[in-house]
Formats: structure tokens, C-alpha cells, sequence
């Protein structure tokens, strides 16, 4: 029928792993990303795949891991704190180098929190998801057809870098409706996986899948190696999106719905005479350093505006190198900065010519 | 018209629009009526709720019957205590917002021996070509299906509301018409109406029949 649908973020997410060649789903429900539980439990079904929920967290990131080792494409979803019972198996995955998609809509915490939106699992996605020396590579969208986009990309990067891809949402965008085209969207078709345990068929030594690894200097070496990955991930994928960068003076850090609140002030604020702009990061790991670091040497400031109490603003003054004011403007345990309350922070800076 | 009987029910897969349009019916409801209840038995969705509208609802003279818990953070799927208000005091005029698809419909079930008892009641699927899983007239019908299996009420009638949200335009409600008349058919169920954000019902009053406009309501 039509070109486009009207789809929930999480619908999206869910049809674009269909999209992406995704045939094995393992979950377990929790508000707000039970859609895509949902939804793949009514489509995998009639295409040939596995929906399972599993009996928790903790169970359905093994299952990822088991499928992720047959070398095929996998994912699982959750909130912020089912992503945390997820934590263990996440630092698996990375000592064995598996790739999988993992989609975090983000609610209120810490602890049990609430169900509303919240962007405060930023360090644990982008720092510390489980113990050991890793990251993963996480994609931040900022509207429905971000969230089908970057779920397409997250399966590519992860193939590609034999990493885990995380998307970070958080309930707004998981929960909002919009029109999105998913017929455009390109598949690249997944790479071979010479390491991948899905038989010898005689034919060749056995693969082994496992992140035990109990010599010391081979250990380290494993390490060296993976890091010697991420070194490329940081040097070709990190993406971002500017806006009214050209001449401003001002500049405004937001990624997924903090960032689209801002557009709103920083449109109005413009029309005061404002000159202010924004980077948008869209991968949160690696984080887009170079072009902060640019932006250091054109603006007086910035703003980092965040659903808590303050977490990317970190990466900004890493990347910017405390060359410039970095101030906070956030809301959090599932509140939502509104326009009015960017537009003030942007006309506090500009007050203080810039420079807070 | 809607609201020839005394309790008009709004089912349909989740995302239909059926929140946005009990609230709007309300409204509608109350210009002619004085003792208009909108009942939200979603037990489904703790995200957008007809509790959201409650002080425009208020304002307007409506009483809304729904969970305590609804728009809190007590994430469980609770049934309103004032409940059995809907079926026993037969002086109101009843708005009744079912969860989504089947699973919400299941809520339903408590009351549906009363409904038929009583024989006074309309139940409205709520469809929308532009959703995912609802984007032909054969998927349609399976997802009534399903709902009826779950709630035992037969349907008596189908609302069109078939949009693309914001960018929805008078040609997409038009090229709607011919999925909503096929699952009208092969449901063997009238069209009652066709619903339009209001900013469209001017392009399309002359050409659309029964043609409802509707004033979104807005969480935030």
C-alpha cells in the first residue's frame, strides 16, 4: 500500500533487524521496549525465525551468545536495568568476540527507577557494561527512522568488528510514533564467518568460541589485539550530525530526544539573534572527538543538555580538552528538559558573551 | 451516528488511535448529553493513557474511570475499581477504551456477560492501513479476530482512522478509503466513520462520508 508506515520506535527497531536478516530474538519484558518483544513474537513466527522469551535477562543474553557463535545474526533488548542483569554476559560476548545487537530503551534509575525516559545508562554504555577491558560500539538515534537506520548499521558494524552494537534509546523515542520508510533501506549482505561454530562439516579443525583465557601474556595479547579493533572503529565510524554550526558562537551537545528539544530552542533562539548551533553525536562509542575538538576553537561555549545528572558532558570536556565553558542543562528520573528550559541555559551563555 | 447506544466501545491493534479518539467521542458525547463517562481499561500500555486528557476531560464535565496506577510508575496491568460503575448505573452515557489487540481485550471479558445482557452497546474496531502490522484488509481481519476470541462481544461496526501522524495528507485518507471498505465488506460490518486530524476535515468534509475530525491529544 503506502510508501510509508506509522510505527512506534520500537516497532522499527524490531522490523528493521527482520530488515537486516535478524532471524533469532531472546527477551524478557519490561517497560518501555516491550514492543519489540511484541513484535517479533507476531512476525518471527510466520518468517521463519525464533522469537523466545526467555525465564530472565540473564538467560536471553546467553542465548544471543549461542547464536552469535553459530555466526548468525542475533539480538536481544531490554531497559536500564535489565540491560544490568545483561552486564555479565555483555563482557562475555567481548572476550569472545561475538557479534550481536543489543538495544537499550532507557528508563529511570538507578535501581528499579521508573518506567518514564532517562539517558543516565551513557556511562554504562559507553564505559563499564560488564568487567573487563571492552567497549561496545553504541549508536544513538533521534527519531523512528533513526532508530530502523542505525538498527541496520549496528548489524553491519558488528559483523564487521566482531563487536557487540548497542542502540540507546530511552522510552521516549522507544514509545513516540512517526512515519518511516523502511523500503530504502540498504542490507549489506553479512560477512563470511570462517570462525563461526556451526560444524566442520569435515572439512576443517574445529572452531572454539570461549573468553577463558588462563595464560597470562596470551591474555594480554587478546587484549591488544581487540584494542587494536577499536583503534580502527574510532578512526572510521564515528558519526555525528551539525546544526547552525556554520557561525555560531554557542554550542550545544545533545544526542536521541535531548537533542531534538534542543533544535526547538536553539530555532527560537536564533530568532532572538543568537548565534547558536549543535553537534549531535549519533555513535556514543566511539565518540565524535574531532569535531568537538574543532568546534573548541570556533565557539565561546557549550552546552551539554542530558536526560542526567551529567554524563556525556564528560567526553565533551575529553574531547574539547577543556578548551571551552562546558555547562549542564538536564532533567532526570524520567523528566524531560522542554524547549523553554534549553532556550534559558542558551541565553544565560549569551549573556556572558558566550562564555558563561 | 456514534452514540446511539449507551455504551460505545473502541477496540483495535495497539497504535490504532483508539485513546485519541475515545477522548475526542467524549467531548463530542457530552455536547448532547449530560452524564458522559469515558472508562481506560488498557491494561496493556502504561505510556499513553486517557488519564493524560483528564483535566481537559474534567473541564468538560466527563468522568473518567481508570486504574490508579495508570501514568505512575506501578507497571502492572490494573483494572479501575469503579469498574463495575459502567455496567450498573445505566443512566451514563459510556466511552469505553480497550487495550491493545488481544491481550488487552482479555480485560474486557470481565464485563462482557452484563454488556450482552443488556444489549446496548457498540463495539468499534479501530483500524489504520499505515500501521506495520495492520496494512492490508486480510491482517486487519486477523487481528479482529483475535480480539474477539479474546473478549467473546461480537463487533458491530469499523472506524477508519488511517493516518500517517503529523504528515498525514488528504490524499492518504482518500487512498485509505479503499482498504477500510474492503475489511467492511469481508467483515460484513458498516463503516461507521472515518476520522481526520481536524486541520484536514475542511479538504475532505465534502468527499468523505461520516467524517469525524479529531483534536490530538498531547501527552507533554
Amino acid at each position: 500500500m503506502a510508501d510509508k508506515v506509522l510505527m512506534k520506535g520500537n516497532e522499527a527497531i524490531a522490523e528493521a533487524a527482520l530488515h537486516a536478516g535478524c532471524r533469532h530474538y531472546f527477551g524478557y519484558p519490561i517497560t518501555p521496549q516491550t514492543e519489540i518483544a511484541a513484535y517479533m513474537a507476531k512476525r518471527m513466527p510466520k518468517i521463519g525465525g525464533t522469537f523466545l522469551q526467555a525465564e530472565s535477562e540473564i538467560a536471553a543474553i546467553n542465548m544471543v551468545y549461542g547464536v552469535a557463535s553459530a555466526g548468525y545474526r542475533v539480538m536481544t533488548s531490554s531497559s536500564s536495568p535489565g540491560i544490568s542483569l545483561k552486564g555479565e554476559g555483555l563482557s562475555y560476548l567481548a572476550g569472545s568476540d561475538l557479534p550481536a545487537l543489543v538495544v537499550n530503551v532507557q528508563r529511570g534509575g538507578p535501581g528499579l527507577g521508573g518506567i518514564q525516559p532517562s539517558q543516565s545508562d551513557y556511562f554504562q554504555a559507553t564505559r563499564g557494561a560488564g568487567h573487563g577491558d571492552f567497549h561496545m560500539i553504541v549508536l544513538a538515534p533521534a527519531s523512528v527512522q533513526e532508530m530502523a537506520e542505525l538498527t541496520v548499521k549496528g548489524f553491519e558494524l558488528a559483523d564487521t568488528y566482531r563487536m557487540t552494537s548497542m542502540i540507546l534509546a530511552d522510552g521516549t523515542m522507544g514509545q513516540m510514533m512517526e512515519p518511516v520508510s523502511l523500503e530504502d533501506l540498504e542490507v549489506k549482505p553479512a560477512p563470511e564467518k570462517p570462525w563461526a561454530t556451526n560444524g566442520t562439516k569435515l572439512a576443517r579443525p574445529h572452531n572454539i568460541v570461549n573468553s577463558l583465557s588462563l595464560v597470562p601474556d596470551e591474555l594480554e595479547q587478546l587484549n591488544f589485539a581487540r584494542y587494536e579493533r577499536y583503534r580502527a572503529v574510532e578512526e572510521n565510524e564515528a558519526m555525528y550530525e551539525e546544526y547552525m554550526m556554520e557561525d555560531a558562537e554557542i554550542c550545544i551537545a545533545a544526542f536521541g530526544i535531548a537533542a531534538r528539544v534542543s533544535k526547538n530552542a536553539i530555532n527560537e533562539a536564533r530568532r532572538r539573534g543568537i548565534k547558536v548551533g549543535m553537534i549531535r553525536p549519533i555513535t556514543l562509542w566511539p565518540f565524535p572527538k574531532a569535531v568537538f575538538r574543532r568546534a573548541a576553537d570556533q565557539v565561546k561555549s557549550m552546552i551539554s543538555v542530558e536526560l542526567s545528572m551529567g554524563q556525556m558532558i564528560e567526553d565533551v570536556r575529553l574531547a574539547t580538552e577543556c578548551r571551552v565553558p562546558v555547562t549542564l542543562c538536564n532533567r532526570v528520573g524520567g523528566m524531560i528538559p522542554s524547549p523553554e528550559q534549553v532556550l534559558e541555559a542558551i541565553e544565560n551563555a549569551a549573556k556572558n558573551g558566550g562564555a558563561n | 451516528m456514534i452514540g446511539n447506544k449507551r455504551i460505545t466501545l473502541l477496540c483495535g491493534h495497539y497504535g490504532s488511535g483508539k485513546t485519541n479518539i475515545a477522548v475526542n467521542l467524549a467531548m463530542q458525547l457530552q455536547k448532547t448529553h449530560s452524564n458522559v463517562t469515558i472508562a481506560d481499561l488498557d491494561i496493556v500500555n502504561p505510556y499513553f493513557r486517557t488519564k493524560d486528557s483528564m483535566g481537559e476531560l474534567e473541564d468538560a464535565g466527563i468522568r473518567l474511570i481508570c486504574s490508579e496506577y495508570a501514568n505512575t510508575n506501578v507497571d502492572i496491568p490494573a483494572l479501575p475499581q469503579e469498574l463495575y460503575a459502567i455496567t450498573d448505573d445505566r443512566t451514563r452515557k459510556v466511552i469505553l477504551d480497550i487495550g491493545g489487540d488481544d491481550r488487552g481485550a482479555l480485560a474486557l471479558g470481565r464485563i462482557v456477560p452484563a454488556l450482552m445482557e443488556e444489549n446496548d452497546y457498540e463495539m468499534l474496531m479501530v483500524i489504520n492501513c499505515y500501521r506495520p502490522l495492520t496494512r492490508d484488509a486480510d491482517s486487519t481481519l486477523e487481528v479482529m479476530r483475535e480480539i474477539k476470541a479474546a473478549c467473546r462481544i461480537p463487533f458491530t461496526g469499523v472506524i477508519n482512522n488511517s493516518n500517517l501522524g503529523c504528515e498525514t495528507t488528504a490524499a492518504d485518507v482518500l487512498r485509505s478509503a479503499e482498504y477500510a471498505n474492503s475489511v467492511a465488506a469481508l467483515s460484513g460490518l458498516p463503516l461507521v466513520m472515518t476520522t481526520v486530524d481536524a486541520s484536514l476535515y475542511p479538504l475532505l468534509k465534502d468527499t468523505v462520508p461520516d467524517l469525524f475530525p479529531l483534536e490530538l491529544q498531547k501527552k507533554i
